[in-house]
């Protein structure tokens, strides 16, 4: 087990809501952002001295563009519904992590300057000023959401605490109060094209290792092209793809995909990261500003099709917002959606594949090769409850499932008030993958946690797959905290690149008995 | 006229201003304010029709709290339904001649008060001995129950227990709406009717200033009343057009 200097959840066999203790997690923040982070993102370098009425500005200012948030702050009837729902809350037992008592962080302020009874009747109804004290709260507490809309889904009028932490964020970024995570990597995405800072270059070196492995692992030459004009297909894919376990071995699945329906396809060095925390710190400027790489990047190499891999949050922003902070994209090959998700694009192959002979499929695939497993999935919060995959509601829950179901024998489901809507964040989305936030990563992910290890001793689960660059991450360094092991969690894609048995390659089985002859 | 219709009079003629006044400059807001990005809380419709029909049951049925919560669905819904059959009911004292069905369902609905006062009461219950609902709690969400409650108690208490001049009363509105002031009939002075519409007065006037904004506010939540066609339409905003200019 991993050391921690905190306490770690007990896993119990069933969920419990736990009683609240006030002050739990107060204090627990990241650090800050230094000002030259600050101000590549156009925000001020510090806290700047009139931060007060900055902030409340900035908050009616947020008022007149976000519906959402104007109707979400004077709707809440506090009934409660939410408060069990947050799995910061059930693992921290902070009170101010129920998903209503942060939104009250912010409306508290909201009612005192911006509606009638809090100006005149501030007690009556629970306004507050925004003193230093209360811009602490923020800071340490909106930072404490993962912006996972586990909430949204069981308000009776839909609030969505992530609407609230976005534009928490956006005013602290305005008063110059903004945390060093997130814009540290914002601005390394428009000086260098990714979150990691991984020049052209290092990239390109990168995938010409990935060619070489395939090569070696199967005897077939699969190409991970970098900046191919005229290809048909852009590839965009958190840059966690490009080095990270297991996250590389879902970029190896997507490129033998790609390779066996005889895809033109490329990356791109401009575009080479899905990753848009322009969505975490609520600001629609940096938001639109990283999209528009990708614009830029499709126009440049001419590609007909967008594709995107596996990345929770930045499916969000490029199913539900990509068309409108980008787009229009009429340059592009009307046939197919804009863009699709590499999981949509598996999933249409195997549908025509299915009923054909063996001989006959595009995609070739022996289930057996992932026998020594047994497999279960994590719905990652912004693919299960912001977007969508195909054309029916409830797509980004079944096709990633085909998918894997086509490559594995030995798939099961986690107790079903963790999976689709209801799934559980990893603890780690949001923004707060960073070991400044360890203890809040650890503690969220404890209801996750839970519902996989009462799967294992059920169900005897070895692995669980993910289709998110930060689930991924965040499941390798916390699942130690509990016990099991960092390498339990897999790529879907590495599932089918296990699975997928290439045109030419020399197979496992001449291998497996040439070893077997040896041990002999 | 008695000191206390002339109060009534100005008192309602008050509350029904701000009441509208004051709700149509909300609805106003919300519905000038835009939505830049599409946030449809998924799985959600992908056409206006399935949008219409998720509202409907997010409204009627309360949906999304039946899937939280059993026992705060049960007391929220059963507040609710028997609110608005006891309003249905109301009606009566408001018409001339009275529609059909509302004369049809009298009988039964009048019982519908308790339904409504078991809701609320079950409400209380909950925001005082639930350690996290009790924690959320301003003292305006005790009070919004209290006011309720009375309105329920007094209203009930002049049905059940102390019958009012019920005839009295509904002339008083009559007149109140057709602004006939000079046959105007006098507010019985019963201590249950007055409380009783003294605090329908007070609710009226605190509605467009309170958390009763959720009743607009569901209807203009975008995450759930957006259809999920992202990729198929682009959505863009005024001041986000501005950007690309």
């Amino acid at each position: 087990m991993a050391k921690a200097e905190f306490e770690i959840p007990e896993l119990k066999e069933y969920p419990e809501i736990p009683p609240i203790q006030p002050g739990a997690m107060a204090g627990t923040k990241p650090f800050t952002a230094k000002p030259e982070m600050q101000e590549a993102l156009g925000f001020p370098g510090e806290l700047v001295e009139d931060w007060h009425d900055r902030a409340i500005e900035a908050m009616g200012d947020l008022l007149g563009k976000y519906r959402s948030l104007q109707v979400f702050l004077d709707a809440c009837v506090k009934c409660g519904s939410c408060t069990d729902k947050c799995h910061y809350y059930i693992g921290t037992t902070d009170p101010k992590n129920m998903p209503v008592a942060r939104q009250d962080l912010l409306r508290k302020v909201y009612r005192r300057h911006f509606t009638f009874a809090g100006k005149y009747f501030p007690k009556l109804v629970g306004a507050e000023d925004l003193t230093e004290e209360v811009l602490e709260d923020w800071y340490s507490y909106f930072h404490q959401c993962s912006q996972c809309r586990r909430c949204s889904v069981f308000c009776p009028y839909g609030i969505d605490t992530a609407e609230i932490s976005m534009a928490a964020r956006e005013i602290m970024d305005r008063i110059g109060l903004g945390q060093k995570y997130c814009n540290e990597i914002i601005g390394k995405v428009f000086k260098v094209g990714n979150n990691l800072g991984l020049p052209g270059p290092a990239l390109a070196d990168t995938l010409e290792g990935l060619e070489e492995d395939v090569l070696d692992e199967t005897g077939v030459e699969v190409k991970y092209p970098l900046d191919k004009k005229g290809a048909e297909i852009l590839l965009v894919t958190p840059s966690a793809d490009f080095f990270a376990e297991p996250h590389v071995d879902g970029l190896i699945g997507y490129g033998k995909v790609f390779h066996e329906a005889g895809a033109d396809w490329t990356l791109s060095s401009k575009a080479s990261e899905a990753a848009n925390f322009g969505m975490f710190i609520g600001s629609y400027e940096n938001m639109r500003k990283i999209s528009l790489r990708i614009r830029e990047a499709a126009l440049e190499l001419g590609v007909k099709r967008i594709v995107f891999g596996e990345c929770g949050h930045a499916w969000r922003v490029a199913y539900s917002f990509l068309n409108t902070l980008a787009g229009p994209w009429d340059f592009l090959d009307p046939n197919y959606p804009v863009p699709q998700h590499i999981c949509e694009y598996t999933y249409n192959i195997l549908k025509e594949d299915e009923g054909k002979p063996d001989e006959e499929k595009t995609l070739k695939l022996d289930k057996s090769q992932n026998d020594d497993m047994v497999v279960t999935f994590h719905d990652s919060c912004n693919v299960a409850r912001a977007t969508r995959m195909g054309d029916k509601p409830g797509g980004q829950f079944t096709i990633p499932r085909e998918v894997i179901k086509a490559a594995c024998n030995n798939y099961v489901e986690m107790d079903p008030d963790t999976i689709h809507e209801k799934t559980f964040c990893c603890g780690g989305g949001g923004g707060l993958l960073t070991d400044d936030l360890m203890e809040v990563r650890v503690k969220g992910a404890m209801p996750r946690m839970q519902a996989l290890n009462n799967a294992i001793e059920e169900h005897g689960v070895t692995n669980m797959a993910a289709i998110c660059a930060i689930c991924k991450a965040q499941f390798t360094k916390i699942l130690p905290y509990y016990g099991m092991g960092m390498d339990m969690i897999v790529s879907v894609h590495q599932l089918i690149s296990n699975a997928l048995i290439l045109t030419g390659q020399t197979t496992d089985e001449d291998e497996d008995d040439s070893a077997g002859d040896e041990d002999e | 006229m008695s000191f206390l219709t002339i109060v009534f009079t100005a008192l309602f003629y008050a509350a029904t201003i701000l009441l509208v006044v004051g709700l149509a400059r909300r609805i106003r807001m919300y519905w000038k304010t835009p939505a830049p990005l599409k946030i449809p809380t998924t799985p959600a419709p992908t056409t206006t029709g399935g949008v219409v029909m998720r509202m409907f049951r997010e409204v009627v049925f309360f949906e999304s709290l039946f899937k939280s919560t059993k026992w705060t669905w049960l007391f929220g819904w059963v507040f609710h339904m028997a609110l608005f059959a006891v309003l249905f009911r109301h009606l009566r004292y408001f018409q001339e001649p009275v529609w059909a069905p509302v004369v049809w369902v009298s009988p039964l609905f009048k019982y519908m008060a308790f339904a409504m006062l078991i809701g609320l009461l079950g409400l209380l219950g909950r925001r005082m001995f639930v350690d996290r609902v009790r924690y959320i709690s301003a003292p305006s969400d005790y009070l919004m129950l209290f006011l309720l409650l009375g309105i329920g108690i007094s209203g009930a208490m002049t049905t059940f227990v102390a019958h009012t001049d019920v005839v009295a009363v509904k002339s008083f509105f009559r007149h109140l709406m057709t602004f006939s002031f000079d046959t105007m009939p006098n507010v019985p002075a019963d201590f249950t009717i007055v409380v009783h519409l003294s605090l329908v007065a007070l609710l009226m006037i605190v509605f467009p200033i309170s958390k009763l904004l959720h009743v607009p506010g569901v209807f203009f939540s975008p995450t759930r009343n957006q259809v999920d066609n992202p990729r198929e339409q682009r959505h863009i905003v005024d001041w986000a057009r501005k950007l690309e200019e």
